[in-house]
């Protein structure tokens, strides 16, 4: 055995981080519970939520049971997000949230203050498209078009993050979202368009 | 008879669809995404018993719920549930979820009936019946070409196999529901639908609104497979939710859930096939025992078009001898509608498997049986052409016969699809500006109907596609009849051209111009006073076709120590009529091929014998095809513009599921008969875990 990391020292250094962190989360509990005493308990009935959307703020009331999807729905008129499945299977309701690809069926809007959350209407107009959506229209990746504003937001998280994608990377991407029409393989040459053309 | 151009400028030719832009950036308004003025939410309540006397329902709770403002029955109670799912009630809201509430508080008294969701069990005197003073099973459809016994004694070699296919569900992405307002006005119905039409005869009827007080609009819909034909329930349910709450809209959409138990299905097969053979591999004799069930509706009751569970046999071959026997059983379960080709995808899974058995006893290869057999000179070329394509005679080898623990296999199937064109009129206005408006009262499944209308119009005036605004999916326009049976291109082409023709000579007295087409476009229409030119037109024999083909060959690799198998590559070869838009012909093909995927090795409802509940009404459980499973797809498409349009939706998902099923059997070298093709069964056929989930009941038999 080495002499450095005998195996005495080694469980003593990993006690003593543990206890460190059990001490830290333990400070943390009493904070935050602390914190909630200083606030009233939210819901059932609709509570106050200032949402960032597309850039815009708004601000509303919503019961803490209603979703984001619910809200930028049904509340904000922002329908290119759509409800397939509401369970997270489908990625019809892909939004992105600080940048990040998520299913807006799960989360709780109340989570979602002070984020910056963009949905398909903040890519731009039908005058103005990004390059992914123009790239769907070209490569006809898209028919009853019902999954494509999901489709549009997961590839163009992706492109923001990688300018030049693999076909894998490109099928990992849409790995959450479904096609019922089964246009997948026209997404696929949309996407490797842009990344060709990057 | 009027004809297409003979030179065309865009038919033919790759257009971007119409109404790209507008979904890309998530503005299109489906049925789903509509919000009239102070619209409400609209949910359903269901049955929660298979079978039930539901005695008693007090919608007065759910009315006491904050946010409430309408509850109706499904029915008047006393009445008989027979399938988890059925409709019970429905409320209306301000939100969804004050709906949930409502659902939550309605009170159903119901006492609990015996049931049956299993086909075979079903099949049995003993069995609970679906409808009380009937027997599950119809009488069985019983069909005799020719003299089979005979033909059977005199064949040198006979097969028999046994293959079953499952249930599968449209699962269309927009599920079904409409938004609807019912006031003193009428009725404005935005329905998610591949017929407004059917929609807009089935609300009147079921509402008692006046025909012209009735207007349907289907601008966008978000897939219907052949199951969003009428109104629906959930439609009548919306537009007296409506009308109870003073004529405010109700938007009622139906959950993922509702979409797996209550709005269709393809029905399920049992087929038992015996097909006798000369030496030489000339077809002799063929006999068929087969059941299936289209869930509760093949009782009698039908729903929404529910029928029975029967399939075309024998499929594509010539076959002068043949009895064939088909009976459909009902079961407590949501009934079946028309689903993309009706019944041929079964049909094509038995017959194409049995083929091959047949080549095997022959010792023939399975490509040349078929051609020797097919009837039709088009997929005879077909077959010939894909397996050039494909290299069949380089990739067909004996069954199980590539090395190592990954195996690889082919296949190949063809398909037959009646389609046509049905009576269909359309107008175009012809503004002094020089632009055009061409309205139909037709839909968009998503199969570019909207794109091939500004095709056909642009080449009737000899002017570009994107000079011509479409209108669609509203009844305000000229009747078109449903999408349905692979119809909507033949029917909507003929008609706007025939409205173009029309229009054309208009312009040309009013312009004085003889040929107002192309260059003289511009100069004729500014020759146009006040009025704009509108014209009518209606399909016409001569500028459609029907019956298509197409033939395809699969090459899949299946790793027999886990079961796992990949699809490797399609080749699709088919014929199409005149092609109108090439790039949207292909995205159909693609999109019948990868539905054909799921309905080889994924999709099946699983109904639970115990309580009579489906096992998988979600996507976690009932799987889709995603992008890991996509093949690499090759796609000939054949351009017979002598034949008129022919619709092509149905054919290219047909023998997608056969050709797989056969390429995964001469990897593996043992008939797999069970569709969806779950690795499970692939390790029980190979001995590898104990028990074959389906009996292996296949071979040669004699003579």
């Amino acid at each position: 055995m080495d002499e450095q990391i005998s195996r005495r020292n080694f469980l003593r250094g990993v006690g003593a981080t543990a206890l460190v962190s059990a001490l830290a989360k333990a400070t943390a509990v009493a904070q935050s519970a602390e914190a909630l005493d200083d606030q009233k308990p939210v819901g059932p009935g609709p509570a106050k939520l200032v949402l960032q959307v597309n850039g815009h703020r708004q601000e509303l009331a919503v019961e803490p049971r209603e979703t984001l999807l619910d809200v930028l729905r049904n509340r904000l008129q922002l329908t290119g997000a759509k409800e397939v499945c509401d369970r997270a299977t489908c990625g019809g309701c892909t939004v992105l949230v600080n940048g990040q690809p998520i299913y807006a069926c799960m989360k709780l809007a109340i989570e979602m203050g002070g984020q910056d959350i963009l949905t398909v209407e903040g890519l731009g107009n039908q005058k103005s498209l990004n390059a992914v959506q123009q790239a769907f229209i070209e490569c006809d990746a898209l028919m009853c078009g019902y999954c494509t504003p999901g489709f549009v937001m997961s590839l163009t998280a992706l492109f923001n993050e990688k300018k030049n994608p693999t076909l894998a990377e490109i099928k990992k991407a849409c790995s959450g979202n479904l096609c019922r029409c089964g246009t997948y393989p026209q997404i696929f040459k949309a996407a490797q368009k842009v990344a060709e053309s990057s | 008879m009027p004809e297409w151009p003979k030179e065309p400028k865009q038919l033919g030719k790759e257009h971007v669809r119409y109404d790209g832009p507008i979904k890309v950036s998530g503005r299109a308004k489906f049925a789903s995404d509509m919000q009239p003025g102070g619209w409400l939410y609209g949910m359903m309540l269901r049955s929660k018993w298979p079978a039930a006397r539901i005695s008693a329902i007090d919608l007065q709770p759910a009315l006491r719920i904050p946010g409430i403002r309408a509850a109706v029955f499904a029915n008047n109670p006393p009445f008989i549930v027979r399938y988890y799912g059925q409709e019970i009630a429905a409320v209306a809201g301000v939100s969804k979820q004050a709906c949930l509430d409502g659902l939550r508080a309605i009170r159903v008294e119901a006492e609990p009936l015996p049931f049956v969701v299993k086909e075979e069990a079903a099949l049995s005197d003993a069995s609970p019946r679906v409808f009380e003073n009937q027997p599950n099973a119809g009488d069985p459809r019983v069909l005799q070409v020719g003299d089979p016994n005979t033909a059977f004694q005199s064949a040198d070699k006979i097969v028999e196999g046994f293959f079953q296919t499952s249930v599968q569900l449209h699962h269309c992405l927009e599920t079904h529901g409409n938004t609807i307002q019912l006031n003193d006005d009428g009725l404005t119905c935005w329905a998610s639908t591949q017929g407004i039409s059917s929609v807009k005869d089935g609300l009147a009827d079921n509402l008692g609104v006046p025909h012209d007080r009735v207007r349907v609009i289907s601008e966008f819909m978000g897939g219907g497979f052949g199951s969003k034909n009428g109104a629906g329930i959930e439609g009548g349910l919306a537009g007296r939710l409506s009308k109870e709450a003073g004529g405010q809209a109700v938007r009622l959409m139906l959950t993922r859930l509702e979409e797996a138990l209550a709005v269709g299905n393809r029905p399920s097969s049992f087929q038992k096939v015996r097909l006798g053979a000369k030496k030489d591999g000339t077809l002799v004799a063929y006999q068929l025992e087969a059941f299936g069930s289209a869930g509760y509706a093949s009782g009698g009751m039908t729903a929404a078009g529910g029928g029975g569970a029967g399939f075309p046999a024998p499929y594509i071959y010539q076959i002068p001898n043949s009895r064939v026997q088909q009976t459909t059983v009902a079961i407590n379960a949501g009934s079946a509608r028309a689903m993309r080709a009706p019944g041929h995808p079964q049909a094509s899974l038995g017959m194409e498997s049995i083929m091959d058995e047949m080549a095997l006893a022959l010792n023939m290869d399975p490509l040349e049986l078929r051609i020797k057999n097919d009837p039709s000179e088009i997929r005879r070329e077909q077959f010939r052409i894909a397996g050039e394509r494909f290299g069949w005679k380089a990739k067909y080898r004996a069954p199980a016969s590539s090395p190592g623990p990954v195996k690889t296999g082919v296949g190949c199937g063809g398909a037959t699809w009646g389609g046509g064109g049905h009576a269909s009129e359309a107008e175009v206005q012809i503004n002094p500006d020089g632009t055009v408006e061409v309205r139909c009262g037709t839909q968009d499944l998503g199969t570019g109907t909207m794109t091939v209308i500004a095709i056909v119009a642009a080449e009737a005036f000899g002017i570009e596609p994107s000079a011509i605004t479409v209108k669609i999916g509203d009844t305000a326009f000229p009747a078109s009849g449903g999408s349905g049976g692979s119809t909507t291109a033949a029917s909507v082409s003929p008609a706007v051209f025939d409205a173009c023709q029309n229009a054309l000579r208009d312009l040309s007295v009013a312009s004085g111009l003889a040929d107002p087409r192309g260059s003289n476009w511009g100069p004729a229409t500014s020759r146009l006073r006040i009025n704009p030119v509108v014209a009518r037109g209606r399909w016409k024999e001569g500028l459609s076709g029907h019956g298509a083909g197409g033939v395809q060959m699969a090459e899949v690799a299946v790793d027999i120590e886990t079961g796992f198998v990949r699809v490797n590559r399609i080749v699709c070869v088919q014929d199409c009529g005149l092609v109108v838009n090439r790039l949207a012909s292909i995205s159909q093909i693609n999109g019948g091929i990868i539905m054909g995927i799921g309905f080889a090795l994924y999709e099946e409802r699983i109904m639970d014998a115990t309580t009579g509940v489906i096992l998988n009404p979600n996507f976690e459980t009932y799987k889709l095809p995603g992008a890991a499973d996509i093949p690499d797809i090759e796609i000939v498409l054949q351009d017979m513009p002598e034949r008129g349009v022919i619709g092509i939706g149905e054919p290219v998902t047909i023998p997608t599921a056969a050709a797989i099923a056969n390429a995964i059997s001469n990897a593996i070298g043992k008939r797999v008969n069970h569709l969806p093709i779950f690795p499970a069964q692939i390790l029980g056929l190979l001995g590898k875990v104990p028990g074959v989930p389906v009996e292996e009941r296949n071979g040669e038999t004699g003579a």
